[in-house]
């Protein structure tokens, strides 16, 4: 070592030891390498995979709007009309079981509840949950609707909860020191804080549940996902094209529309 | 003895005004956290009605807990509040409540509600007094309304009504936060660092403002602060806590360098008693002033 000038290395972060951290990463690169190899490709599928792929693309490129307008339109119709009324369904289903799912509120049984209902709504993925609904009721939109109401629960009583708990005490305190009820205090301690969050999340839902209802379409639950799913399996990629574009085109302008709105209230 | 001022809802408002010698008593309080800490070790101290008592101290000696054991924002371990004939500490959840909107109080930090308008955190005074529905479509009574326009008036707000909360200056939030506390029709004010985030002259001007105010109403008030000169210019008792222990119990000029010492610890205090002392003609103030808005321009 130099006397005069001292060195310094940067501290390993995660695993001290030099022996266990090069036997760590150098088994994570065998199973890697192994599990890539272990994967069989069957060129002449890739092959013809590509030109049905093409085929797509070019359905794309001449979208057919007119000869299946009428599915559309029914599909279209749907689908919004799932999204509107389970976004609206899930959100005030969700704000008491979020308000009642943060521990500054809540008292401790009514939160393991309501943390309970979060945590099993989000531990289903929309697909299981509307294979499940179909089932039990059918196929149609209604299954959709149910679907999605159940899916909004879980993610938006979830944000609005830990928004609850992030807000600032010493507003809550200053209410509660006047005499105010419990009612009172999460009507006016708590809710302007978290207002704003609750209605950009809401739109932002709106937004998943708008894509959503498309994909929970392909098993049964109606809407446009119905209608794409029946082109596709008519091979009727100019439709199929049309409807994609529709798709895309209806979550942009709800995308940009709610985060419109979400700037102006805040 | 009348009978103590709990008025049922219907006719809230006045509260008895004249004779609520709203005694505070506060006998070997005691509040020890979970975890172990042990914020208050048996205080005990009287405020007859009108005082306006300083109470100073390290940070960390529990001044907060104890102000905030009066209204049991922070519930007591042992030891009883008294407030006039009641007793505070043995109250259920709904008489608390009921106990709570006789004690204002005001904040470090001012703790609006930024959301709100100023009106509404005015009213917001009003939340112990009213039936949920009221307050939820902001129908408070008329005489409500009436007194927090007076009151903004009085603060030297009354422009500002509906502007948000956080759309004003710290001094002026700091006014909402004395009207709101004063719109509950207060028999005992409590007050946590007033002036933690103003700068010299608001400092003044707030105490100055709060003082006023008790001697108008004969209000009797707890202001927890840590600038000694402040709490010696205006409070007619100071009260020193150390380590959760009264220390030091006395009026203003009795400060002196060994009871600093008995509260904070070793240091030199003389330089701040010079202080002090040649106050009143406020050029340092001004001049501290001046150097508070330089800082602020260099950091931006």
């Amino acid at each position: 070592m130099n006397a005069t000038g001292r060195t310094w290395r940067r501290p390993p972060i995660l695993i001290k030891d030099r022996r266990w951290r090069i036997g760590i990463y150098a088994g994570l690169l065998a199973y890697l390498v192994a599990a890539a190899a272990s994967i069989e490709i069957d060129w002449l599928r890739v092959y013809q995979g590509l030109e049905r792929g093409w085929r797509f693309i070019e359905g794309f490129l001449r979208p057919d709007f007119t000869s299946r307008w009428n599915d559309i339109s029914h599909g279209l119709i749907e689908s919004l009309t799932m999204t509107v009324t389970s976004t609206v369904v899930g959100v005030i289903i969700s704000v008491p079981i979020g308000i009642g799912a943060a521990r500054n509120l809540a008292p401790l049984p009514v939160y393991a509840v309501c943390r309970s209902i979060i945590a099993l709504s989000r531990a289903l993925q929309e697909i299981i949950i509307a294979i499940l609904f179909v089932a039990m009721f059918g196929f149609g939109p209604f299954a959709g609707f149910l679907t999605l109401s159940f899916a909004t629960i879980g993610f938006l009583a979830k944000l609005l909860a830990e928004d609850i708990e992030d807000i600032d005490s010493s507003q809550v305190e200053a209410v509660r020191a006047t005499g105010a009820s419990w009612w009172q205090l999460v009507n006016y301690a708590v809710q302007p804080q978290v207002m704003p969050r609750l209605i950009g999340l809401s739109l932002y839902r709106f937004d998943i549940n708008f894509r959503e209802s498309a994909v929970i379409g392909i098993v049964g639950a109606g809407g446009i996902g119905a209608t794409l799913n029946t082109a596709i399996d008519r091979y009727e990629f100019d439709s199929a094209g049309a409807i994609l574009l529709i798709i895309i085109v209806i979550v942009m302008v709800a995308e940009y529309g709610s985060s419109t709105v979400r700037k102006w209230v805040q | 003895m009348p009978a103590r001022p709990v008025a049922r809802p219907p006719m809230p408002a006045r509260a008895a005004l004249p004779e609520i010698a709203a005694l505070l008593k506060i006998e070997s309080l005691t509040k020890t956290y979970k975890t172990g800490d042990k914020a208050l070790k048996g205080v005990s101290v009287e405020v007859p009605s009108g005082q306006v008592v300083g109470l100073i101290g390290p940070s960390g000696a529990g001044k907060s807990t104890l102000i905030r054991c009066i209204n049991r924002l922070v519930e007591p371990t042992e030891g009883t509040v008294r407030l006039g004939e009641l007793d505070v500490t043995r109250l259920s959840r709904r008489d608390l409540r009921r106990a709570r909107r006789r004690i204002g109080m005001i904040f470090q930090e001012y703790a609006l509600v930024e959301r709100l308008t100023v009106m509404e955190n005015v009213l917001s005074g009003r939340l112990g007094y009213v039936p949920f529905w009221r307050s939820f479509m902001r129908k408070f009574p008329p005489d409500s309304v009436e007194k927090a326009f007076a009151l903004l008036d009085r603060v030297g707000l009354g422009e500002h009504a509906d502007k948000r909360a956080d759309a004003l200056s710290g001094g002026q939030r700091q006014r909402v936060g004395i009207a709101r506390a004063l719109e509950q029709d207060p028999e005992l004010l409590l007050v946590d660092e007033p002036t933690a985030s103003l700068d010299p002259k608001t400092s003044r001007q707030i105490m100055r403002l709060i003082l006023e105010i008790c001697r108008e109403r004969d209000l009797p008030a707890i202001i927890n602060i840590h600038d000694v000169v402040l709490a010696q210019d205006f409070t007619q008792r100071i009260l020193g806590l150390r380590a959760g222990e009264l220390v030091f119990d006395g009026p203003p000029d009795q400060l002196d360098e060994k009871a600093l010492t008995e509260i904070y610890g070793e240091e030199d205090w003389t330089a701040m008693r010079r202080r002090a002392s040649e106050d009143e003609d406020e050029e340092p103030m001004h001049h501290s002033e001046r150097e508070l808005v330089e800082r602020l321009e260099g950091l931006s």
